[in-house]
């Protein structure tokens, strides 16, 4: 029975969804699916919330290494939650004076905005820039010339980086289709040509190939779980 | 030089310049000639097999069709009171298809005569407002239909198939076959696995094809009796992730060895979520990490950090952009169709092999639809037949859209 309902409501769903697809009376059915399932998610976030205090909590309390960091994430779970619950900060909305938490959450000055705007993006902020630094010592590995197709690669990132330059547009301006009069075709080998071609030919031949293969893949997954041939994400009974 | 107070003669060409203006000028009737005559008979009625978004329009064309510039062609629903351009369609130009309308309104259409210079003829007014209607099916999507059937007709064939007994041989996926040997790899190093499974939700296919992967890495850490962690962005996927873990917990029969706190929820944000996986990467080191789902600019993030505590790395994702990261920072990566082709492969299962072969047939249709697109391309601009390009224009724009 728990593997069962599932199955049903699974393979129902999702039949139902792509009859709906093609059958202009139920188009709307989509968007109502969408919204059940954003009620889902909203339930679900109030276990999520439990589990992320009972994990932190249970941290804090056996000591672990690091707990501390645990002790901040509750202290700023908690915090967060309150100032936006409790709109700490928020003046009444204009269309309602009368009631003083009638305000926006968000409004720009309140407690919740200021925790937003000066704690959160620039930390979100932080983690994003550290990207620079991986993309670099990956790039670092992934451009050794171990072998053939590593420094087909190489060569191929070589054209790309100085094409998208300045000064890859500055080493290879010689090649002027008014100085080089009959071999216009030359102008072609201009690294910003080259990297032209190598974008929107071999780059955007190998990224269809993978969509393809996606989207098979996708059709093919998709009818697997509707069937019920594939139910390992699923509990035993 | 000019002077500010032009004299007589100035303004003699002046009023000749203005004179001369007034009569080119369109719409005049004079410098264009007369106005060109109306088309006749317009007609208006429902689109079928549409979702009661079009109508359309036919009409007897002007008796100056050949000197024409084309038709205007208006709109206006009842509760409007001017009529609104829809579009110039040209000579010659007897129906056409007004979208985007709205089903509860009525419309009234009005076409015109363009002459070459812009001179407009007076309008022909359809006689009654027309409502569009809907059908029980959107005929511009039975070519989809069509395509979707052969697909899912060919996965279903080779099910049938394989469940009849059929051998059925898969070629090797590398990323696969490491998955028993990372986990062994954890077990003898006594470290946990980390499976992460993206940053999606449960209602994204990827994330759905993560957590089929996670079933049989759960499986073989529970028989090798590793630890398996799994922290999750989304509520959602904890709860499923717990539900998946689980159950494959039991079916290694250790259903006790199973933790439910190992798999947890840390946060919707993005950035939030890749500090704290980052975090506990670089203080509990794991010795393998999955990454199995939806990802975007947190993928380099992870499986650098991932790659510089020297852990055995495997990620799958279907998202093109991030697979050059996963490639450059894992030690094995499943493309694509090998991601989703995970599941079946791991579970050896004959069900779930067909689908696989089914794939295959996919992949053949959908290469001779390639042939066929670029010979039909390349044979009408060579020869300029007008039969191949009409078939190229049918294949491209109806079929494939």
């Amino acid at each position: 029975m728990k593997r069962t309902v599932p199955l049903i409501i699974t393979a129902g769903g999702g039949f139902v969804l792509v009859v709906a697809y093609f059958i202009p009376y139920t188009q709307n059915w989509g968007e109502l699916a969408a919204i059940w399932f954003d009620v889902l998610a909203a339930v679900a976030f109030i276990l999520g919330g439990g589990n992320l205090l009972k994990t932190h909590l249970k941290r804090m309390s056996d000591r672990v290494p690091g707990w501390a960091y645990s002790g901040v994430v509750v202290a700023s779970f908690i915090g967060t939650l309150a100032v936006g619950l409790w709109k700490v900060g928020v003046n009444p909305s204009p269309q309602f004076p009368e009631y003083a938490w009638s305000g926006q959450y968000r409004q720009m000055g309140s407690a919740f905005w200021f925790l937003f705007q000066y704690a959160f993006t620039p930390l979100t902020a932080t983690m994003f820039s550290l990207l620079a630094f991986y993309i670099a010592s990956a790039s670092f590995r992934a451009f050794r010339a171990k072998n053939l197709e590593a420094s087909l690669l190489l060569g191929t990132a070589f054209i790309i980086l100085l094409g998208r330059t300045f000064a890859g547009v500055t080493l290879t301006s010689w090649i002027d289709p008014e100085t080089w009069s009959g071999f216009q075709y030359m102008t072609g080998l201009r690294l910003e040509n080259l990297t032209v071609y190598v974008m929107s030919v071999f780059n955007t031949a190998g990224n269809r190939a993978i969509m393809i293969g996606i989207a098979l893949g996708i059709v093919s997954t998709s009818i697997k779980i509707l069937l019920g041939v594939d139910r390992s994400y699923l509990s035993k009974d | 030089m000019w002077n500010v107070l032009p004299g007589s003669r100035s303004v003699a060409w002046l009023v000749v310049g203005v004179v001369a203006m007034v009569l080119l000028a369109p719409g005049t009737g004079h410098g264009q000639g007369a106005a060109p005559a109306p088309p006749s008979d317009l007609v208006a009625a429902d689109h079928p097999w549409d979702n009661a978004t079009r109508i359309d329009l036919s009409w007897t064309p002007s008796p100056d069709d050949a000197t024409l510039q084309g038709y205007a062609v208006r709109q206006r629903a009842t509760t409007e009171t001017a009529f609104t351009l829809v579009d110039i369609v040209p000579r010659g130009t007897t129906g056409y298809v007004v979208q985007n309308l709205n089903q509860q309104a009525a419309y009234l259409f009005q076409v015109a005569s363009v002459a070459a210079g812009g001179t407009q003829s007076l309008q022909i007014v359809t006689p009654a407002p027309v409502s569009p209607t809907m059908q029980w099916f959107d005929g511009e999507r039975i070519w989809f239909l069509f395509t979707l059937v052969m697909l899912s007709g060919a996965v279903i064939a080779y099910i049938v198939i394989a469940r009849r007994g059929r051998p059925l041989t898969l070629r090797r996926i590398a990323g696969l076959e490491a998955v028993d040997n990372a986990v062994g790899r954890a077990t003898e190093m006594g470290r946990s696995c980390l499976f992460i499974p993206g940053v999606l939700d449960m209602n994204d296919i990827q994330t759905i094809a993560g957590l089929t992967i996670l079933s049989r890495v759960a499986k073989t850490a529970a028989e090798y009796d590793a630890k398996i962690e799994m922290p999750t962005s989304k509520s959602l996927v904890m709860t499923a992730g717990r539900e998946t873990m689980q159950a494959a917990f039991l079916a290694a029969g250790r259903p006790d060895a199973y933790d439910v706190d190992s798999v947890s929820y840390v946060t919707d944000e993005q950035f939030g979520y890749v500090a704290y996986v980052q975090g506990a990467m670089v203080r509990e080191k794991p010795a393998a990490c999955f990454y199995m789902g939806g990802f975007f600019a947190e993928s380099l993030i992870l499986a650098e950090t991932g790659n510089s505590i020297g852990a055995i790395q495997i990620a799958g994702t279907a998202q093109p952009a991030q697979l050059p990261f996963f490639v450059a920072a894992c030690d094995y990566t499943l493309i694509g169709e090998e991601f989703f082709a995970a599941s079946a492969y791991l579970s050896g299962e004959p069900d779930q092999l067909g689908s696989l072969k089914g794939q295959d047939v996919g992949k053949l249709i959908v290469a001779a639809g390639i042939l066929l697109g670029s010979l039909g391309t390349t044979l009408a601009e060579l020869s300029g037949s007008a039969i191949i390009e009409s078939f190229v224009r049918f294949f491209t724009d109806r079929m494939l859209t």
